[in-house]
């Protein structure tokens, strides 16, 4: 009796045979007016791809890995600077029931509001569309973030702050050694979901504003009537996004604890 | 009594009423004092106040009336001279049992080099048989290993006041028993002031120089002091064969059964309507008939 990993991994294997065939079948089958090309001419496109994938030859000539690497530039660039703001006003909102209650209309107004919404005042304010992009990945990110900081430091066991009153920690000793810690894991979550989001919406940010980034590519290749290279594309972002989410479940693990 | 190293003084827990406008008093009146190197436990039924008792004592919690004196000052609020092992351990579960130490150990002596704080945390380990398990996280230890870690980490600060609520009572009967011993053992080296809540009886009567006895609440009150007459070093398994044991267990027992009901709502035992301090008793001078039953503690 094989053991139950292998078992489902043969289960994939297969059924992505299954899948490729029938793909390759349907394209191949007489009287189709397939213009979607099958598994094999796809698989030829990403070895080419794949073996020079960072040459430069002009502004509507890149490479599929320096368009990858610009989004996923702005992605960490406008991500980095949410967790930068929400992560510490989360602690404050989670700390103080008084802030809590104040920012709480703003958070409710302001968190519905599709991050694509804030394209056009970005871009007439920035006046750069790619840091009009970071600047909405940003906004994006930053609920998530801000919302789970706060729950998870406004949650700590109140045995947990009790150990650092009677240890007479200061406030910030509390917050670092104690409170974090605590809350680390429901702050990891909030980043978690909010680097999946902001990995959603920079791909419809760069075909808005154009120039470079992969979404900016899938779409010139639409263009071009490309559909081999934008059902590459749509893999590799697949591909990105799900190591993005592994990163941060790695980090997940590190600050996880058992009660 | 004019040593006392700890004076509680009128203290009292009230809460506003809900819709019908009446205040809850949990307890009011409570007085009693503890002197250096005492062990004392507090026993009474559930929801008098002990637990809101203790908390004031850790500075936690505020009372709604009264003092607390330790050492000529008033507590005001939690300090590194009072240390407190709660009922459900309250480690930090991201910390191995050793870190859970040397964090409390830095905390209060900041100056310490590592080395000297390593060392002494892993003396306090070894003190409760806990050397092998230094890096194991709390979720990885037993609940009686937990509440060892507790303890290890209350002693190693050297507190002036040790506060125990509950300690053992999630345990089992055999790691209660042996972890009572432990800190018989640990008690007998330090001589810790120790101020003990528990609702065990042969506990109070195993561990303390003295047992408090709070009426039931609401309006709840320390009511009598009852000295445990009995040698030291004391052992779970000789202690029942000591004279005295029994007459000092029937008085409790028959303290928490009757006279805590009787005497609940504020009502007084008799020849102590005048003082709201607890009635100081001796079970094995008043079953040899020596004791006036009606001596009142003298501050
Ligand atoms: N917020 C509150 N409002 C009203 N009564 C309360 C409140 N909090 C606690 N109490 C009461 O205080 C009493 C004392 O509780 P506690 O100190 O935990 O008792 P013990 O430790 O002796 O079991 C309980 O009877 C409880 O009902
Ligand atoms: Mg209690």
């Amino acid at each position: 009796m094989w053991s139950l990993p292998l078992r489902a991994a043969i289960l994939s294997v297969l059924l992505l045979a299954v899948l490729l065939g029938a793909w390759e079948l349907a394209v191949q089958a007489p009287g189709a007016g397939a213009r979607v090309p099958g598994p094999s001419k796809l698989f030829a496109h990403a070895v080419q791809e794949l073996s020079h994938p960072f040459y430069d030859a002009g502004p509507n000539d890149k490479g599929i890995g320096i368009q990858l690497a610009y989004s996923i530039g702005r992605v960490l660039a406008g991500y980095s600077l949410a967790a930068l703001l929400a992560i510490p006003i989360g602690f404050v909102i989670g700390m103080s029931p008084m802030w809590q209650r104040a920012l709480d209309p703003y958070i409710q107004v302001l968190k519905p509001i599709s991050p694509l919404a804030w394209m056009p005042l970005a871009l007439y304010v920035i006046k750069d569309s790619g840091a009009s992009s970071i600047f909405v990945i940003f906004i994006c990110s930053i609920w998530p973030m801000l919302i789970n900081t706060a729950f998870g430091v406004a949650s700590v066991r109140r045995d947990y702050i009790n150990v650092a009153r009677t240890h007479e920690l200061s406030r910030f000793e509390t917050a670092t050694q104690v409170i974090l810690p605590a809350a680390a894991p429901t702050i990891l979550t909030g980043m978690r979901i909010s680097i999946g989001i902001s990995w959603l919406v920079i791909v419809a940010a760069e075909m808005l504003v154009g120039g470079t980034g992969i979404g900016y590519y899938v779409w010139n290749e639409w263009n071009n009537l490309n559909l081999a290279s934008v059902i590459f594309s749509i893999l590799m972002i697949g591909v990105i996004g799900m190591l993005l989410d592994l990163l941060l479940a790695r980090a997940q693990r590190l600050v996880q604890y058992a009660d | 009594m004019t040593d006392s190293f700890l004076k509680v003084e009128n203290l009292a827990r009230r809460y506003p009423g809900s819709k019908d406008g009446e205040a809850l008093t949990v307890f009011d009146q409570v007085n009693f004092a503890i002197r250096k190197g005492e062990f004392v436990c507090i026993i009474g039924h559930s929801g008098c106040g002990k637990s809101t008792i203790l908390n004031v004592l850790a500075g936690l919690d505020q009372a709604s009336d009264g003092a607390v004196i330790m050492d000529g000052r008033e507590v005001a609020g939690p300090s590194l001279d009072r240390g407190v092992i709660f009922q459900n351990h309250s480690l930090l579960p991201w910390k191995s049992a050793l870190k859970n130490i040397t964090f409390a150990v830095q905390a209060r002596w900041p100056q310490w080099s590592k080395m000297q704080v390593l060392e002494h945390a892993r003396r306090y380990l070894g003190l409760v048989g806990l050397k092998g398990a230094e890096d194991r996280k709390p979720a990885q230890l037993s609940g009686g290993m937990r509440q060892r870690v507790g303890i290890a980490r209350a002693f190693a600060i050297q507190p002036k006041l040790l506060l125990m609520d509950e300690p053992f009572g999630a345990l089992d009967a055999l790691t209660r028993g042996m972890i009572q011993e432990e800190l018989i053992r640990i008690w007998e080296q330090t001589h810790q002031t120790v101020f003990m809540i528990t609702h065990d009886v042969d506990e109070a009567i195993l561990l303390a120089d003295r047992v408090l006895l709070m009426t039931n609440g609401p309006q709840a009150r320390v009511a009598e002091s009852v000295l445990i007459d009995l040698p030291r070093p004391r052992e779970r398994s000789t202690i029942i064969h000591q004279p005295g044991y029994y007459a000092i267990r029937n008085h409790l027992v028959d303290f928490l059964v009757r006279r805590s009901k009787e005497l609940a709502g504020g009502a007084r035992g008799p020849g102590a309507e005048a003082s709201a301090h607890p009635r100081e008793v001796n079970p094995i001078a008043l079953a040899a008939g020596r004791q006036p039953v009606d001596r009142v503690q003298a501050n």
